[in-house]
């Protein structure tokens, strides 16, 4: 009966590498849901998991067990073990929950603050007098786009509708809050850090599909793309305060999303039905597994302390 | 972008279209000019409209040309303010996790082939 309560502890080192390759073979806006959902359900059944684990060890505790009318201490196996484990989950909690509120605390002071300063913006779209090329869209209600005038000059007139097009998909999806929903997550189990890159790289791609959509050619919105982040880097070749880009080994996600758009080869083909299938399998496995496995150890602990009750089991 | 949808767009959409096109010319522009350069889809009254309003509002300014007006565009308040953003915003290492950019930066590599995908697409530059 015990054994229930480790499962969503540790299925995340597997659901996360399963979801992140899952996500790499759907579209994107399937990728946002299925990483937002696991990073949210795992977490959530491996927080629930330590704290049904500080229980069977809390009732040892005479206030506890008083509490909950125990006659005796819940059965877990030796008192030693069980105390060992109680405290050690206690305190995992407890450094979790601190990193999220703080985390949550830290999010929301961001957001207001961008909010805050869109809400001073008179208009949509906010130009900068800035040689260096940029462009992003600050979150707020309603949100606004910040783009320099060096990011204009590099772009024809149907490619600035590109880039208007795709800061305006991440402003209506609320994107940022699908991010700060999976930073959250991340927080809370490591394992589910790995799963903020490909989030990251899918809202890209989920804004890049709407602005083909709106413009009417993904070759046009996948030139946009090429030629501001060419343009960016010319800019800032001599421009030592940047920090040097540390990865080279692995294609970044640039040439990735422009390599979609134009649908060549160079991004890598979605994986066979059969594969995806199987991924997906594995990961709705996974989260059934976790959740289940925190609902069976809540059971089992509930007729635990019914027995300790003095019940008849 | 069917050009009969262009005038039922929403006015801040029309705005920033507009602005864009102001932003990227070289000097100033005439609405007959800025209308040109964003396709045509408005017509010559509705970019007039539009520049009128960006005006009032202080994000352009106007010198009389012949019979009508030349535009430029200004950093207005928005423009401080978003200035003060950049600013704000450059203090906080975590910025990236608030802030969608439109394109992250390149490797030497991302380089080559951003270059091998935009010249193999044709009409490349």
């Amino acid at each position: 009966m015990i054994y229930c309560v480790w499962l969503p502890l540790l299925v995340p080192f597997l659901a996360a590498p399963a979801s992140r390759r899952l996500a790499s073979a759907l579209p994107p806006r399937q990728a946002i849901w299925l990483l937002t959902t696991t990073a949210a359900g795992l977490a959530a059944a491996s927080s629930c998991a330590l704290a049904l684990l500080i229980v069977p060890g809390a009732t040892h505790l005479h206030a506890v067990a008083a509490l909950g009318d125990l006659l005796t201490p819940l059965y877990g196996g030796s008192p030693d073990a069980v105390i060992a484990i109680a405290v050690t989950a206690g305190a995992l909690l407890a450094w979790c929950t601190t990193r999220l509120v703080r985390g949550l605390q830290r999010r929301l002071r961001q957001l207001r603050h961008a909010a805050r300063l869109a809400a001073e913006a008179d208009g949509e779209l906010v130009v900068l007098t800035d040689e260096h090329p940029d462009a992003y869209a600050l979150p707020g209600s309603p949100g606004r786009i910040v783009v320099t005038s060096g990011m204009l000059r590099a772009l024809s007139a149907p490619e600035r509708e590109a880039l208007l097009a795709h800061e305006r998909a991440h402003l209506r999806d609320r994107h940022h809050v699908f991010t700060a929903l999976v930073d959250l997550a991340a927080l809370c189990h490591p394992a589910l850090r790995i799963l903020r890159e490909p989030l990251a790289y899918a809202l890209e791609r989920s804004a890049d599909e709407s602005a083909a959509r709106t413009v009417g050619s993904r070759r046009l919105t996948a030139r946009a793309i090429g030629r501001a982040a060419l343009a960016a880097r010319a800019s800032s070749a001599g421009d030592r305060t940047r920090p040097a880009l540390a990865l080279s080994a692995t294609t970044g996600p640039v040439p990735r999303r422009v390599a979609a758009l134009l649908g060549s080869s160079t991004e890598p083909r979605t994986a066979r039905p059969l594969a995806r299938s199987f991924a997906a399998l594995a990961v709705a496995a996974c989260l059934a597994l976790s959740a289940g496995a925190s609902l069976q150890a809540a059971d089992d602990l509930h007729d635990g302390i019914e027995v300790a009750q003095g019940e008849t089991p | 972008m069917g050009d009969k949808n262009a005038e039922r767009r929403p006015a801040g959409e029309l705005e920033a279209g507009v602005l864009t096109a102001l932003w990227a010319a070289d000097g100033p522009l005439t609405p007959g000019q800025v209308q040109e350069i964003i396709g045509g889809s408005l017509a010559r009254t509705t970019v007039t409209t539009i520049l009128s309003r960006l005006y009032e509002k202080g994000t352009v300014t106007r010198k009389r040309s012949g019979r009508g007006f030349v535009y430029v565009p200004t950093e207005d308040a928005s423009g401080l303010t978003a200035r003060r953003m950049h600013a704000e915003l450059a203090k906080d290492e975590d910025r990236g996790a608030v802030l969608s950019r439109f394109v992250s930066q390149l490797s030497d590599e991302d380089e080559r082939l951003l270059r091998a995908l935009l010249d193999g697409d044709g009409d490349g530059r």
